[in-house]
């Protein structure tokens, strides 16, 4: 069974031991074991892809109908998250994907949302420089200029201004498997994540780095 | 803190031959030296002025004065690097970081041993 990746969440961040005694900060992620709902193909949907669960404890009632008819045709329990996910070889409907699907080095790509930080000035969201805070200035994060006057008498589109900053889908490329503990369903992923502790993550091989 | 990450920090903690010391007490950390593919050990002996951290991420800092020079060294306590860890003297102190020994030198910064009751 060769799917390619695994929804997990954010369980917070700490530090392991190298062998040579260099402290690694690492991400740990309780990922998995997660189901697989639905197998798409290239003669029905045009791709061929796996739709993966994460196995949670979930009310039958939080689940509406159309999904409930989803699960019970593919015979499996209720899940709330759902993802697509290539894989290769030969899947099964029902098969369960876990975490050691992944090993210690692997590189990958780590999908999630980032911390939602709320409406922020230009200074802190498209990173402006402001201007001086004394000397009888009167320009501190003002966004300044923000086009010419009679032409062309609108504001540009994509102007950067200030707003809703944060709670957006990121991607971090080429991340490194530190530590596999499959007992557990934990993946230690070196470096840092998108989103706060119990974020939804999902954990792919990485698609441009290599492997191994 | 999870009770998962609890998990994760005590599993992380692969060593239990370190002994209880705390601020004021003088130790001697003996660490493990890379020289080129050799390997040595170096004593760093001095009074331990700070612990902090918990888990795996517990650091602690050594003070030494070495040729008339302030020296602090800080370590992860469960470093791999760390050979060995003995305990000189308790000191007796009333603070749990003993920065305040930075200003101080010759006999002012002196630490009183701990009687044992």
């Amino acid at each position: 069974m060769a799917i390619e990746g695994i929804i997990g969440k954010k369980v917070g961040m700490t530090q392991v031991f190298a062998e040579d005694g260099a402290l690694i900060p690492v991400t740990v992620i309780q990922a998995g074991p997660c189901l697989v709902v639905q197998k798409k193909t290239s003669e029905k949907d045009g791709y061929d892809a796996v739709q993966i669960g994460l196995v949670e404890k979930i009310s039958n009632r939080r689940v509406t109908s159309a999904r409930r008819g989803h699960f019970e045709k593919a015979g499996v329990q209720p899940l709330r998250t759902l993802a697509e996910v290539p894989y290769s070889g030969d899947v099964n409907i029902g098969d369960r994907v876990q975490v050691d699907l992944f090993k210690a080095g692997d590189a990958i790509d780590v999908v999630g949302q980032s911390k939602g930080k709320g409406f922020q000035g230009v200074v802190r969201r498209h990173g402006f420089g402001g201007g001086r805070e004394s000397h009888g200035s009167m320009f501190h994060r003002a966004p300044g200029s923000i086009g010419a006057s009679a032409f062309p008498s609108r504001v540009m589109k994509g102007m950067r201004m200030g707003g809703r900053m944060g709670g957006d889908q990121v991607t971090v490329k080429n991340l490194r498997v530190a530590k596999v503990d499959a007992e557990n369903n934990l993946l230690y992923i070196r470096g840092a994540v998108p989103g706060g502790r119990n974020g939804l993550v999902f954990v792919q091989f990485s698609k441009n780095g290599k492997r191994g | 803190m999870p009770e998962i990450m609890k998990l994760v920090e005590s599993a992380e903690i692969k060593r239990t031959d370190i002994p209880a010391f705390g601020p004021g007490d003088t130790i001697k950390v003996h660490v493990k030296v890379k020289e080129g593919d050799k390997e040595r050990i170096q004593v760093f002996q001095g009074v331990v002025i700070s612990r902090k951290g918990g888990g795996t991420r517990q650091m602690f800092t050594v003070r030494k004065i070495s040729g008339g020079i302030g020296v602090e060294r800080m370590f992860p306590l469960y470093s791999p690097t760390i050979d060995k860890i003995e305990v000189e003297r308790h000191g007796r102190v009333r603070r749990a970081k003993l920065y305040y020994l930075r200003d101080l030198r010759g006999k002012a910064a002196r630490i009183e041993e701990k009687r044992p009751k």
